[in-house]
């Protein structure tokens, strides 16, 4: 298991090197440079910054300089934010995030896998059809917009919940609906057409000659033989969820890894910018290879050598 | 064919024609223009005159909004439109061609699948800069390698087939084979895909317009007038709600319909599966 893991890991490194690669390249194909302003600056100065950051050196030695940076853990100074690294900024902003996130997942998982259950086991029933037009409604409801909606009536309308800030519990509550109820309709959707195929196999018929109620049925053999399909979409939520906290982060004013690379993207903050897509990047690549291990572990028919491929 | 699709498909189908429609005669339905500014009635509520309200340099919101429809539905179909083709062309050379010149056009392919689109998308347009043509560039950019897969997928499996067989048998050439023997069966899969994929287009142009890395001024879609409208939420949120409205409608609309146009398409399809 640690052997298939690490070698899943180091499977990744050729991937977070193309992302540092292109991103590095993408940057630096920008025309205009980070330091232009309306008022032209004496050139000693811009000769001076230049030299602070490097940018005075040939491109391919600035890559190879980031490079041994980012290897050492540092993601170098921030443009914009004078005096901060953007490692720093990451150390800040990535708990944000990452409470965020997984607050998201509970909301998509708490509302996706029981509307699917329901409407697998009601199958064509009005539980069912309605399911199925919630899920396909919020499957088109863009996030922004459910998030404005929620702000209009929780905040503005009823004075419920507080619109903005990230200051505790309260605060998390509307932007994790707002992200993650748009994945729960692709869960539900998920979760009833597995639920679905798994109730027409014998170990369902077997259960039920057992004399099983019929809850017992769905959920102890039909649920837990449908998990595996629906784990294995965890790996696209992860990225679903990164670029849905742009948005959201944005709209509620929270102090996130999202809200930190949109700002940097407007104030072309190229180190930043770099630095947030790496995380993002290796984020991503982890979420797959423990989706790949909590995968195995569920279904000992998926085999180490086979996983992953 | 619209007969045998679920009457949410149909509803779907009018509503789509009726945008496009709109967007199309924009000039020619419109109450005022979209930068006649009427100033003595700036961030008006809804009203006879204003059917949308005013926003706050007093521009009528419907006016806006109906122009808005050209920015949208033009990205979402026309990038949607040349990602297919683009997809199309390089999954069946991939997929027909095989062997060591398929494992590297994917593994370019695998390249854009490595991070979210949208933070891709976002990463092309630092360079292209914000408007209507990078956003174009960046999208097209990032969509063709969804239908790549797609296609090499179906192609790998049609080639296969007895028919294709025959085809080379009787000594067709590789581009006759590809394009009138194989594609043709495609038909049906890629309609259904051109309409589950304007609405994901749709969706990122107005999520970027609206975080302010969209579209730029002059031009305005349902995505920069949702962000306009976001800044004044608290004292006139009917300059958020129209233009949400727009978008969700739109792209619920196309999923609706994508999912009527699927299963006509493919009838064999499990009719347990959504």
């Amino acid at each position: 298991m640690w052997a298939y893991f690490f070698k899943r890991l180091l499977h990744g490194v050729p991937v977070l090197l193309v992302v540092v690669t292109v991103t590095f390249l993408l940057m630096h194909a920008v025309p205009g440079g980070p330091f232009d302003r309306d008022k032209k600056l004496p050139p000693e100065i811009i000769a001076n910054i230049e030299a602070k950051y490097h940018l005075d050196k040939p491109v391919w030695q600035q890559y190879l300089l980031y490079l041994k940076q980012v290897v050492q853990g540092d993601l170098g100074p921030s443009y914009k934010y004078i005096g901060r690294d953007v490692s720093d900024i990451i150390r800040d902003t990535f708990p944000v995030s990452l409470t965020l996130g997984l607050c998201a997942v509970l909301v998509t998982l708490g509302l996706g896998v029981p509307a699917g259950v329901i409407s697998a086991a009601r199958q064509n029933s009005v539980w069912d059809r309605t399911c199925i037009f919630i899920a396909t409604l919020g499957i088109s409801l863009p996030s922004f917009v459910l998030g404005t909606l929620l702000i209009l009536v929780f905040s503005h309308q009823w004075h419920w919940l507080p619109p903005a800030l990230w200051e505790g519990p309260r605060h998390v509550i509307l932007p994790a609906i707002a992200l993650g109820a748009g994945f729960a309709g692709y869960i539900a959707r998920l979760t009833r057409s597995t639920v679905l195929e798994a109730l027409t196999e014998d170990y369902i018929r077997t259960a039920r000659a057992k004399g099983l109620s019929e809850t017992t049925v769905l959920i102890k053999h039909a649920l837990k033989n449908s998990i595996s399909p629906i784990v294995s979409v965890m790996g696209p939520l992860t990225a679903g969820l990164v670029t849905g906290s742009f948005v959201i982060e944005y709209i509620f004013s929270i102090p996130g890894m999202g809200n930190y690379f949109i700002t940097a993207v407007t104030n072309r903050d190229y180190p930043l910018i770099m630095g947030i897509t790496l995380v993002y990047a290796v984020l991503i690549v982890l979420a797959n290879i423990f989706v790949d291990l909590i995968y195995m572990k569920l279904d000992p028919r998926v085999s180490l050598s086979n996983a992953g491929k | 064919m619209l007969k045998k699709m679920p009457v949410s498909a149909q509803w779907s189908a009018g509503f789509i024609v009726f945008t496009i429609l709109g967007a199309v005669l924009a000039p020619w339905i419109v109450p005022y223009s979209f930068e006649t500014q009427d100033t003595l009635n700036t961030l008006a509520v809804p009203s006879a005159a204003h059917w949308m309200g005013t926003d706050y340099l007093g521009r009528d919101l419907f006016s806006r909004l109906v122009y808005g429809a050209r920015v949208s539905l033009f990205i979402g179909v026309a990038t949607t439109l040349v990602a297919l083709v683009i997809g199309t062309v390089y999954g069946a050379i991939s997929g027909y061609v095989g062997g060591r010149t398929d494992s590297v056009m994917m593994r370019m392919v695998d390249v854009v699948f490595a991070l979210p689109d949208l933070l891709m998308i976002i990463l092309i347009m630092v360079v292209l800069g914000r408007g209507l043509t990078g956003i174009f560039l960046a999208l097209t950019m990032v969509s063709w390698v969804t239908v790549a897969r797609l296609v090499r997928g179906e192609v790998l499996r049609i080639k296969e087939l007895t028919f294709v067989e025959a085809a080379r048998a009787l000594g067709a050439s590789h581009a006759r084979i590809i394009f009138l023997e194989i594609l043709p069966n495609l038909w049906g899969v890629l309609i259904v895909t051109l309409t589950f994929r304007i609405p994901v287009a749709i969706l990122a142009e107005s999520t970027l317009s609206f975080i302010g890395l969209g579209i730029a001024p002059p031009f305005s879609s349902w995505g920069s007038l949702a962000n306009d409208g976001w800044t004044a939420i608290k004292f006139y949120p009917h300059l958020i709600i129209f233009p949400s409205l727009a978008i969700f409608l739109t792209i619920l609309s196309f999923n609706f319909l994508g999912e009527g146009l699927r299963d006509v398409v493919d009838p064999h399809r499990d009719p347990k599966r959504h």
